[in-house]
């Protein structure tokens, strides 16, 4: 009687763990915490016009997560076909581990990067801070919500945007900016443990004047919680936010599946795949289709990561490894 | 009678379940530690020393071990209370009440966590009315000692439980009728039949705080030297991809974790060679 329960409890578990491929090929695409939506909405497009051209149907598999617990996952052993991150960081530990192709920025149009976003604020309905431009944020008095700036990628990006402000000031350099990027930490409360997390602690408990969050959450945000009740401000200059994709070498190669890898990526670029992005409200490359959703993607000055600060190979150690900028600030004291 | 040295079994397999029980510690246990400890000497000592005596490392040290015994010190009073009036009363709802222990077991540790930021927030349930008390729990050290209290209390009760159920209710009786106040039958008779218990319990809740992350990271607000437990300068290591840097601090967790398990063993030891010599429970000359 129990083996019989056993072995039901057994199927089940397989059930659940890994149903059997009924496609011709599989492709696994790993991916960062909150491209769900995005990726849930593409694979199927992608399915199809697969289907179309190739008369082969594919399945595909996500996974989702922290980003650089993903990218460690895969350096481990877990055999993704694909990657789509949120920071070029974390392919780049790929291409240190000989993952990756070293140039893989080169190997899709735009930087690898489908599709952009950036960083804005969310203030309280009728903004009562009066929260225009970043030089607010390090206003006394005003309580600025962010990820945790060393552990999270939005986090990362709030730090950078902060500073790429300061340094493009008038009389500028790396000495003003640290300054500057301390007295709006000071008026941080908490460092919420992700990104989500932020949102919920802004909107839901209440926390804070200003929430700095992708341009892409806003929307999220009033899905979840109504329109009226925050605005989104946009500063005056922030970070250019690019999200890099690349192949892995080493399993399409075992796997046979480099050229549906590579279709699945390419086809990002193509008219359905801008559409897509920008429908989840992330910036898309195409020139057209940005015209068309103006209306959700106000024109705003912005600089990338590799512009203002040489790359996130450069940036990540001068920032935000043990004894960076980051941990000078808290620190000197 | 005199009792032999070597008892036969009943069931026969003793080296067979001997060797079963030292592959699967061996795997479950020794193996990762090992493979921890060989990281960790990848460094040299002065970097070693470097990484585990940093500021923030001290403080995070600091925040992680105080909580954890606050937390687990909070976890033995109010966990024996709760332990007690399962064990000797019966009322309605009990069942429920029993069910509800275990429910920090259950529950993800990250949902609780989110839930007790929520609750203690300015405006949450609990928050609002400690705000105007000038208390400020989510997103302070307190925060975090709420989250570990939450997390190590099913590991007070269920210790206390079944040596509270072998303490039969005469003992006390015996006690009153031979004159003993409430409070000596308490601290001679009952305290000190289940201080061992108590103190397993105390171990357990304090080993489960120190390496508990899930649900401390969104209701501790993060804050580099106050709030930074040291999971989390761990999870900040491996962010930057530096293993060996993780590893050393997780060493140094492990080392004090140790000693403090073994102060409590000591401890354990001494209550119960002090009741094998008053003879209490053991029914040795």
């Amino acid at each position: 009687m129990s083996c019989k329960f056993l072995s039901r409890l057994l199927v089940i578990a397989l059930a659940i763990a890994g149903p059997p491929a009924m496609a011709d090929s599989n492709l696994l695409n790993v991916s960062y915490d909150v491209s769900r939506d995005f990726y849930k909405d593409y694979n199927p497009i992608f399915q199809k016009h697969w289907k179309a051209t190739s008369g082969e149907s594919i399945d595909i598999r996500q996974s989702h997560g922290g980003s650089s617990k993903q990218v460690r996952a895969v350096a481990d052993g877990l055999e993704a076909d694909v990657v789509t991150m949120n920071q070029a960081s974390d392919v780049d530990f790929l291409a240190d581990k000989g993952l990756v192709a070293r140039d893989y920025t080169r190997k899709f149009p735009n930087n690898a990067s489908p599709y952009t976003s950036t960083m804005v604020f969310i203030v309280r309905k009728g903004n009562p801070k009066a929260i225009k431009d970043w030089n607010d944020l390090a206003r006394p008095g005003v309580q600025v919500i962010l990820p945790h700036p060393k552990n999270t990628g939005n986090g990362r990006y709030t730090y950078l945007a902060a500073w790429g402000y300061a340094i493009s000031q008038p009389g500028g350099n790396d000495r003003t900016a640290q300054d500057f990027v301390a007295r709006m930490l000071k008026n941080a409360p908490l460092f919420a443990a992700g990104g989500r997390d932020a949102t919920t602690t802004f909107m839901q408990r209440r926390i804070g004047d200003v929430l700095v969050s992708f341009e892409s959450e806003a929307e999220l945000i009033a899905r979840e919680f109504g329109k009226g009740d925050f605005e989104v401000i946009y500063p005056s200059i922030s970070v250019l936010t690019e999200f890099p994709v690349a192949i892995i070498d080493r399993v399409v190669d075992k796997k046979g599946t480099r050229k549906v890898a590579q279709a699945y990526l390419d086809f990002l670029w193509s008219p359905a795949g801008q559409e897509n992005a920008a429908q989840n409200y992330l910036r898309p490359r195409n020139a057209e289709l940005l015209r068309k959703y103006a209306a959700q993607f106000p024109p705003i000055r912005t600089f990338t990561v590799d512009e203002l600060f040489g790359g996130w190979a450069r940036a990540f150690p001068i920032h935000f490894r043990d004894g960076g900028t980051f941990d000078q600030i808290y620190q000197q004291k | 009678m005199p009792v032999p040295h070597y008892r036969q079994q009943l069931l026969p397999g003793f080296r067979l379940a001997l060797g079963c029980a030292l592959v699967y510690l061996s795997l479950i246990v020794v193996l990762p530690l090992t493979g921890l400890a060989i990281k960790a000497s990848q460094l040299s000592l002065a970097e070693f020393w470097q990484t585990a005596s940093g500021e923030r490392a001290l403080a995070s040290y600091r925040v992680t071990f105080g909580a954890s015994l606050l937390a687990a010190t909070i976890n033995c009073f109010f966990g024996l209370i709760v332990a007690w009036i399962l064990v000797r009363y019966s009322f309605p709802g009990k069942r429920l009440i029993d069910a509800l222990v275990d429910l920090p077991f259950a529950l993800p540790t990250a949902v609780a966590g989110i839930t007790l930021a929520t609750l203690y927030a300015e405006n949450g349930w609990i928050g609002r009315y400690l705000e105007p008390l000038g208390l400020k729990v989510a997103f302070t050290p307190l925060g975090i000692v709420v989250a570990l209290t939450f997390v190590s209390l099913p590991f007070v009760v269920r210790t206390l439980q079944p040596v509270l159920e072998d303490i039969e209710p005469e003992v006390e009786e015996a006690a009153a009728s031979l004159g003993a106040s409430r409070f000596q039958t308490f601290v001679r008779v009952l305290l000190p039949t289940i201080l061992p218990a108590l103190l397993t319990g105390f171990t357990l809740a304090l080993s489960r705080s120190v390496g508990e992350y899930g649900s401390v990271i969104f209701i501790a607000g993060n804050m580099p030297l106050i709030s930074e437990i040291t999971p989390l300068l761990i999870i900040s290591k491996l962010e930057q991809y530096d293993v060996v840097g993780a590893t050393a601090l997780a060493t140094v967790m492990l080392a004090i974790s140790f000693v403090l398990l073994l102060a409590v063993n000591a401890l354990q030891w001494w209550t119960a060679h002090r009741d094998g010599r008053d003879g209490a429970g053991t029914g040795q000359p």
